[in-house]
């Protein structure tokens, strides 16, 4: 093998390793017998995750996390595909702007988003003297904000990919726009709005910094709930649970890919 | 009762003019073919008639029946569009249906539709494939069967043998002529090989520049051009401009070439003259005009002799001489005679 071959081959470990290296570490230290990691430990156990399954505000955190991604995403897709079909054939004037202004919460920070958004909850909650902050439909409209971004970058992608004659073809064949829409439009951007249901539910399950001030007793997410015990313990247990959501996330991966070649659309 | 008949079709994009005035029609049972280079409007002439672009003035009657106003879904035409534009994500037998579904034919009638439909391109045992399985061949026979099944008024072909490669070509070119025969379907067709437009064709509209140059059978085009353009595009054509001098030309180059002088408009004209016209002689003496051989290139079936005469170039086919043949001693830098019929040289307006 050429010395460039070797090089390149090398790359591509050493890359593999610092992306999988942290993942493997954390699954790794869920199994330590020590209170305290430490190296080399002591022995293995599963206490940790039983330990993770007692405390309430995990298995909390855990559905609560679920049922936002699911809202989020259920309300998400639908907005940014729609959108996305919207700015790539339509001649609207602004839709360089609009397109901008959609991705735009991908690119601001997400504890600058979270204050903001903190900061306008707030002054609705002062204006309709209703509870924002700390609610479900709270916590589901920030993660809209994460939802829609997603949806409209990877179906873009596909929206472009789409070939207008098949379209054509069937409006020749006596489908109204409608049923073009429906029979052979969406069929074929199927692959495109399945990744996006896919990425915004991860999304919006992981999500931390836009989601920390938003949060309220009896409604805290995941994240957050594993950010407050680190506040008082440093024990394994995270390392259980986020061994339980990486695994998660993986499965639903796994099962997307599936249905949708995934390194076709991403 | 499918007849097509084109008005005054006209469309503007802007300032620009992509199809200037097209009158045409096209007869029950009839294959016209729209042949042109690329850019002459053709093709937005087709999409025209299936309903994709609206004209900017004009009228498009399908059946006795103005649609110019109809969206392309209430047409009644079918069209087999260049990359065939089939659905990826349903089967042969799904592809070839859905215009029944589109028209509320119930289950059973469509199944053998479709099954009919598909014995017609031959393809009925790959009804449960999908799109991507297919060869190219076989996906233009599944979106010629798709447009076919729905009993169009009026079927429209955009370029089908252009993707095809040339073996498969001749074959599918038959085939789909034979099917629109037997079939009896009025059909109009979008080409820029003059090949396919001459054998498929019952007529033909030759257009440049979106206007609207001849129409005609192959035949009327090919001894009848109405212009050095026509002369030109159908078939192969020496074309000299000149002057005219009593029942000659006086060319460019000084020679004076026999012609057809009957018709001549004006002084200022060119003569055309098919390559197959000219006969040749060996040997500097004879009758016939005096020319020199520059170049002879042999095509198999044919010969094809570059000629210079004096300050005119022209170019003959014969079919290749017989070895016993004098014609077949013939080299380069030979001197030759040429004649020619003439009638056979037209005059056309510069």
């Amino acid at each position: 093998m050429t010395a460039t071959r070797l090089a390149f081959r090398g790359a591509v470990v050493f890359t593999y390793l610092l992306m999988l290296v942290p993942v493997a570490m954390v699954m790794l230290i869920s199994l330590f017998n020590d209170e305290i990691v430490s190296f080399p430990p002591s022995g293995f156990t599963l206490h940790w995750y039983m330990n993770a399954w007692a405390r309430s505000e995990f298995a909390t955190g855990f559905v609560i996390s679920a049922q936002v991604a699911l809202m989020a995403t259920v309300i998400g897709v639908p907005l940014g595909t729609a959108a996305a079909l919207a700015l790539a054939r339509s001649s609207i004037p602004a839709k360089g702007a609009i397109g901008t202004l959609l991705l735009g919460p991908l690119a601001v920070p997400g504890v600058v988003a979270g204050t903001a958004l903190y900061l306008f909850y707030l002054t609705i909650e002062n204006g309709l003297d209703q509870d924002v902050v700390g609610t479900m439909p709270g916590l589901v409209g920030a993660h809209i904000l994460l939802t829609i971004p997603w949806t409209v970058r990877v179906v873009t992608a596909s929206v472009q990919g789409l070939d207008l004659v098949v379209e054509e073809a069937a409006a020749n064949l006596g489908a109204r726009p409608w049923t073009v829409f429906r029979r052979v439009t969406l069929p074929m951007l199927r692959p495109g709005i399945v990744a996006a249901c896919m990425f915004s539910f991860i999304q919006s399950f992981e999500n931390l910094e836009l989601t920390l001030l938003l949060v309220g007793p009896g409604k805290t997410t995941l994240p957050v709930a594993m950010l407050n015990y680190l506040e008082f313990r440093m024990d394994p247990t995270l390392a259980a649970v986020a061994t339980i959501q990486i695994l998660i996330v993986a499965a639903l991966m796994v099962i997307t890919d599936r249905f949708v070649k995934l390194s076709r659309v991403v | 009762m499918g007849t097509l008949l084109l008005k005054g079709l006209r469309k503007e994009y802007g300032t620009a003019v992509a199809v200037q005035q097209v009158d045409m029609e096209v007869g029950q049972g009839e294959l016209v073919s729209l042949l042109g280079p690329s850019g002459c409007g053709k093709t937005t002439t087709l999409r025209m008639v299936a309903g994709f672009i609206e004209p900017t003035k004009g009228t498009v009657v399908i059946g006795g029946r103005d649609v110019t106003r109809t969206p392309p879904y209430a047409r009644q035409t079918g069209m087999v569009f260049q990359s065939y534009a089939l659905f990826p994500h349903m089967s042969v037998a799904g592809n070839v249906g859905f215009g029944l579904e589109m028209r509320k034919v119930g289950r059973a009638e469509r199944d053998s539709r479709v099954a009919e439909a598909l014995d017609l391109v031959r393809l009925g045992h790959l009804a449960d494939r999908l799109p991507r399985q297919l060869s190219g061949g076989q996906q233009q026979r599944v979106a010629l069967a798709r447009a076919l099944v729905v009993n169009p008024a009026v079927l429209l072909l955009d370029e089908p043998l252009s993707n095809l490669d040339a073996k498969l070509r001749a074959e599918v070119r038959d085939e789909i002529r034979s099917l629109q025969q037997r079939l009896g379907l009025t059909t109009l067709m979008v080409t820029h090989d003059q090949e396919e437009a001459l054998t498929m064709s019952d007529r033909l509209v030759v257009m440049e520049g979106g206007r609207v140059r001849q129409i005609g059978t192959a035949e009327d085009l090919y001894e009848d051009p109405a212009d050095t353009f026509v002369a030109d595009f159908v078939g192969r054509c020496n074309l000299v401009p000149g002057t005219i001098e009593g029942d000659a030309l006086r060319s460019g180059g000084g020679d004076l070439l026999p012609c057809d002088v009957r018709g001549a408009t004006g002084d200022a004209t060119v003569l055309a003259l098919r390559p197959e016209r000219i006969a040749l002689r060996p040997g500097p003496d004879g009758t016939g005009l005096p020319a020199r051989l520059s170049n002879i290139l042999y095509l198999g079936a044919q010969t094809e002799y570059r000629l210079e005469l004096g300050g005119t170039t022209l170019t003959a086919i014969r079919p290749t001489p017989a070895r016993t043949d004098p014609l077949h001693e013939l080299r380069p830098g030979d001197t030759v005679r040429v004649s020619w019929d003439r009638v056979a040289g037209r005059l056309l307006p510069v």
